[in-house]
């Protein structure tokens, strides 16, 4: 009895002391913080993706607080969420418009000539830098993947070696553009559905030796669609993404221009044509194996 | 663009192979590694059978076929291709579990240790390369311990058999009886008189030396160790400085205790040539995997591993060491490379 | 007199390095160099300098002298662009580049007369001449680091003032397998080598001048030892290790000093140039000639006569190729530069740069294609990385895109000699991590 007694004692005076030590520390080591950083860190959504520019969300979290950032500067938040920040700090959410990524490169396996002898890392950076990659086209996508391992969403799938980017998983938030040697990957407004799927500004034949679907710079498509809503550098015709009066094109126009290459598609198609083409090599290598 | 220069087609971009420099290699792979140190080991697997019969052929091969089986169902059960098989590190670890088991090993401790050496010892790890600890000690040690009548049931030599003086039911490692002559030793005997007289003539050591005692099944014949030994310093395979640095300290640490207390231990050179030293200090404190591998990681690592074996030795209650001390020193390996980095040529420290 | 202190006892080597054991020298250290014949076109590459790339002065159409300037420098780290004939201007525009990337060239369509430009710089006296004259000229002639990194020469020879230089040192080492032009140069040419350096040590004014060269060139250092007195330079000879041309490690065994991290020869008090490079300047200087031509290895088993070319600068390898006998077996690499650290190409038509110190094919046989196992923690990277790195562990943490570790662990030391690489028995493409962690440290520390 006497022995539980003490052993009682001992541990509440150890706890008692303990207690006291730790509610110390934690009055004299106090660091001050601001509550309203950390209602902000609960509202947004916590992926650290760095699509702010900053150093994740605690730091934007910071930044919103110090308003040196509207809340809307955070790409991956949707206007509900970030109408949220704005209302519990009191202040404007600032206008924006929701941006996603989009790999302007149409050549896949089947469609781009690839050196099949590359020997080394399989990762675009690093396939970059040995004599330019194994792909034929010095501007296409390598499809190795460095994209897709860098995206904090999940929103890039390699597809027959090109990646793709899947526009209702991508909240925008840049970090594949980053990472892209190729310089492929382009932040362009949610509403664009059409896009021409090749960034090569080399000229129509030379192009059309190492890839079945380039841009050949015919302009069909700038004649079908309206005053503004492409671009023209040189070969190279582009999707003009500064939203003109005239608007982004729309599928009417792929059906108007007729695109010689198909090239110029909308993001559902091109997925489409992956997909299909992806199942159909499947298929072939049953059928071989069998 | 293919052009035709002396009949003899260029090949045109696309066939070229694209690759980082250097564009040469050294003629050397893990395959050719690996085959060397197995070569390295025959003379010691021969000496093998040959001291102790046929049985000792059959725990090698079934020790080795049970490991690279072991690597094959892993292989298979994780859908990856069989083609790292081909780099015979299985063959090798179950070449060194199997001389590291007793001569009359039943089959099935054989398998077991095969198994455990790959699956528990290297796979769960990631693979070769990855593993902290040698497998194929892994293996002994887990064996020793969940089976230790198995593990040290000793046969004697066809030599030792055949001698009219010899007793079975005594039969123990030079190791073995050392331990028991210590501890039957009265205090009253041992205050004179060498106690490990017996166990230290020039006969006993030209016995040890080639192998004609009992101890597992390749680590008798010194002769046969030091041939393998010697010829992968040679080549440079292994780092020269971890065996001579492991025998080294070995020899003056049970040196320096026999010599101010020739009752706790024998002379130093019984303790080289006896038990597993120097199979582990060749063959398995050098492993590639498990050793540092910076210069003077590998001479603070092989040191703790002789210091260790003596302790174990000495006053532990293992009458052997050697694996207990080279699983030890593993596990401090990172720690000892980290240690021992070297700094980058040119290093000025930076003013703070 | 700086030349009369003492020389402090050299090591002649430095620690790590590696021993390869095939060094394809044989094919081609025996054959003297011959001068190409002129070639119906040259596709010269604008940029061919580390630093600004030269501004285009000629356009399409128009005639130009062997010697005339194609394009002139845009600042200070950047250096002019000569004409290597004389002939027309018949495009500009994107051309193979060395690094498998399209890059700005011009191309220029020989006449076949070869004429000199009317304005060809005059001889300069170098014994006389100003500095700052002979740094001047350096830069007029377009002439870069012709060992491989094409870093303009004039701004070597112009240190910072807090900088103190009291040794030149010339690189004859040539410790890359396959390549013996330099070889060639120092034998056949060894007056010009030993006036470039005096030339280049009158521009720093310093007087100890030194020519480090491998012991595996012994008629090299021979035949520059007979001359070295009259310039006052000593001539040594090193171990026959790689990467001993390296310039810190070249140092490190002529001088005993270490080049502190991250710091430049400089740094060490040294300036080292190589001895192609050297051959240049007396060009320069002597006669004015720009560097329009230089002396190129072709070499390779599969070619059927190798040998040491003097070629102009725009000579698309395929030409070369064909002068050296055509192939006798498909080749399966092309390689510009030596095969330790040269680039593999992807096309036949990329052009020879100041800088191509080598051509070098490879049959299916020689190439070790790798499947990049598992690190083996054998440590043979360790012992033969010339900066004590840890090639092996670094590239594991490379794999997993630690690039904040891996700079901690010195990755930005890394020569990308590829010793590592060469020792490593689980062929992992090191350097090719190695490189890529530079490029993402480099990328993360701009912004």
């Amino acid at each position: 009895m006497n022995t539980i007694l003490i052993a009682a004692l001992v541990c509440g005076v150890i706890a008692l002391v303990s207690g006291l030590v730790i509610g110390v520390a934690s009055k004299l080591f106090a660091v001050p913080s601001d509550p309203r950083v950390d209602l902000v860190i609960g509202l947004l959504p916590g992926a650290n993706c760095g699509g702010c520019g900053k150093a994740g969300c605690a730091d934007f979290a910071k930044s919103v607080v110090a308003g040196e950032n509207p809340p809307n500067k955070c790409p991956v938040s949707s206007a509900e969420q970030i109408s949220a920040i704005a209302h519990a700090l009191g202040i404007e959410a600032g206008s924006s418009f929701k941006q996603v990524a989009v790999v302007l490169c149409g050549g896949d396996l089947n469609q781009a000539r690839q050196h099949t002898l590359y020997n080394g890392v399989y990762d675009c950076v690093s396939a970059a830098m040995v004599a330019g990659g194994p792909k034929s086209c010095s501007y296409g996508c390598f499809g190795m993947g460095s994209c897709a391992r860098s995206c904090p969403f999940g929103a890039i799938e390699i597809i027959n070696n090109l990646a793709v980017v899947h526009p209702e998983v991508c909240v925008g938030c840049g970090t594949c553009v980053a990472t892209c040697p190729r310089h492929l990957i382009k932040l362009v407004p949610a509403e664009a559905k059409v896009h021409i799927f090749c960034s090569s500004p080399l000229k129509g034949p030379e192009k059309k030796k190492v890839c079945s679907v380039p841009c050949l710079g015919c302009r069909k498509c700038v004649k079908a669609g309206a005053e503004g809503q492409f671009t023209v550098e040189g070969v190279k015709v582009s999707v003009n993404y500064d939203t003109g009066e005239n608007g982004l094109p729309g599928e009417d126009v792929v059906a108007a221009a007729g695109c010689p290459t198909g090239c110029l598609m909308t993001v559902a198609k091109h997925l489409e044509t992956e997909y299909a083409e992806l199942a159909e090599a499947k298929k072939e290598t049953e059928n071989g194996r069998k | 663009m293919s052009e035709n220069c002396n009949n003899v087609k260029l090949p045109s971009g696309d066939e070229l192979i694209l690759s980082s420099s250097p564009h040469i290699h050294d003629n050397q792979s893990v395959r050719k590694i690996m085959l060397k140190v197995i070569v390295a080991l025959l003379p010691a697997a021969a000496a093998g059978v040959f001291f102790f019969g046929l049985p000792a052929a059959g725990v090698i091969l079934l020790t080795l076929a049970s490991c690279v089986a072991a690597e094959a169902i892993w292989f298979f059960l994780a859908k990856r291709p069989l083609s790292p098989l081909g780099d015979c590190s299985a063959a090798l670890t179950g070449l060194i579990l199997a001389l590291n088991l007793p001569p009359a090993t039943p089959w099935w401790v054989c398998v077991l240790g095969g198994f455990l050496a790959i699956w528990v010892g290297k796979q769960v790890f990631g693979g070769l390369g990855h593993n902290p600890f040698n497998p194929a000690l892994v293996a002994r040690v887990a064996l020793l311990i969940a089976l230790p009548a198995a593990l040290t049931t000793w046969t004697p030599t066809g030599i030792e058999a055949a001698d009219s003086e010899f007793e079975l039911s005594t039969y123990a490692t030079p190791l073995g009886k050392a331990a028991m002559l210590k501890t039957t030793a009265t205090p009253h005997g041992s205050a004179h008189g060498d106690i490990y007289a017996e166990l230290a003539t020039d006969d006993a050591y030209w016995n040890y030396f080639i192998g004609n005692r009992g101890g597992s099944l390749g680590e008798t014949s010194c002769l046969a160790l030091l041939i393998g030994g010697i010829a992968l310093m040679l080549m440079k395979l292994i780092k020269w400085q971890i065996p001579l640095v492991f025998i080294a300290t070995v020899g003056v640490f049970s040196g320096a205790v026999h010599f101010f207390a020739p009752a706790m231990t024998p002379p130093a050179l019984f303790h080289l040539m006896t038990g597993g030293l120097l199979l582990g200090a060749f063959f398995m404190a050098t492993d590639m995997v498990t050793s540092p591998m910076t210069t003077w990681g590998c001479v603070i690592f092989a040191f703790g591993c002789g210091v260790i074996t003596c302790v174990i030795r000495i006053w532990g209650s293992y009458p052997e060491g050697v694996s207990f001390s080279i699983l030890f020193m593993n596990a401090l390996v990172p720690l000892i490379d980290r240690m021992c980095q070297l700094r980058p040529f040119g290093y000025v420290r930076k003013k703070a | 007199m700086a030349a009369n202190k003492p020389i402090p006892p050299k090591p002649l080597s430095f620690p790590g390095g590696i021993h390869p054991a095939k060094d394809g020298k044989s094919l081609t250290e025996k054959k003297a160099v011959v001068a190409a014949p002129l070639f119906d076109r040259y596709v010269v590459q604008i940029s061919q300098n580390v630093g600004a790339p030269p501004k285009l002065v000629v356009k399409v159409g128009d005639a130009v002298k062997k010697g005339d300037l194609l394009a002139e420098a845009s600042g200070f780290v950047s250096v002019p662009l000569h004409a290597p004939t004389s002939g027309v201007i018949s495009a500009v525009g994107d051309a193979p580049g060395p690094m498998g990337t399209l890059v700005p060239a011009v191309y220029l369509d020989a006449d076949g007369r070869d004429e000199w430009t009317a304005n060809r710089m005059a001889p300069l006296d170098w014994r006389t001449a100003e500095p700052a004259e002979l740094k001047n000229r350096v830069r007029d002639a377009g002439i870069v680091g012709m060992g491989g990194a094409a870093f303009p020469t004039h701004v070597k020879l112009s240190p910072p003032p807090d900088k103190k230089i009291d040794t030149v040192i010339l690189n004859g080492a040539e410790c890359e397998p396959y390549l013996t032009a330099d070889h060639r140069l120092m034998l056949e040419q060894p007056e010009k080598v030993l006036v470039g350096a005096a030339v280049m040590a009158r521009a720093l004014g310093v007087e100890n001048i030194f020519i480090g060269v491998e012991k595996n060139k012994p008629d090299a250092i021979d035949k520059l030892n007979e001359l070295a007195g009259k310039y006052g330079v000593k001539v040594v000879g090193l171990k026959v290790q790689y990467p001993q041309g390296s310039e810190k490690q070249l140092i490190y065994a002529l001088t005993g000093r270490c080049v502190p991290e991250g710091g430049l020869p400089m740094d060490a008090g040294c300036v080292v140039q190589n001895v192609a490079t050297a051959a240049a300047v007396c060009d320069a200087v002597e006669s004015g000639v720009p560097l329009i031509e230089r002396i190129t290895t072709v070499t390779g088993t599969p070619l059927a006569a190798p040998g040491n070319f003097l070629v102009r600068i725009g000579t698309p390898v395929i030409r070369l190729v064909e002068l050296a006998g055509g192939v006798t077996e498909e080749p399966r690499k092309l390689i510009l530069g030596g095969p330790m650290m040269g680039f593999a190409q992807r096309s036949f038509e990329v052009p020879v740069a100041k800088n191509s110190s080598g051509v070098l094919l490879l049959a299916a046989s020689e190439i070790v294609q790798y499947d990049s196992a598992g690190c083996m923690r054998c440590g043979m990277c360790l012992r033969g990385c010339p900066m004590h790195l840890s090639p092996g562990p670094l590239s594991m943490l490379i794999e997993n895109e630690k690039f904040d570790l891996a700079a901690q662990n010195h990755v930005m030391d890394c020569l990308e000699c590829g010793a590592c690489a060469y020792a490593c028995p689980a062929h992992r493409p090191l350097v090719q991590h190695m490189r890529r962690a530079k490029a993402e440290i480099r990328k993360r520390a701009k912004k």
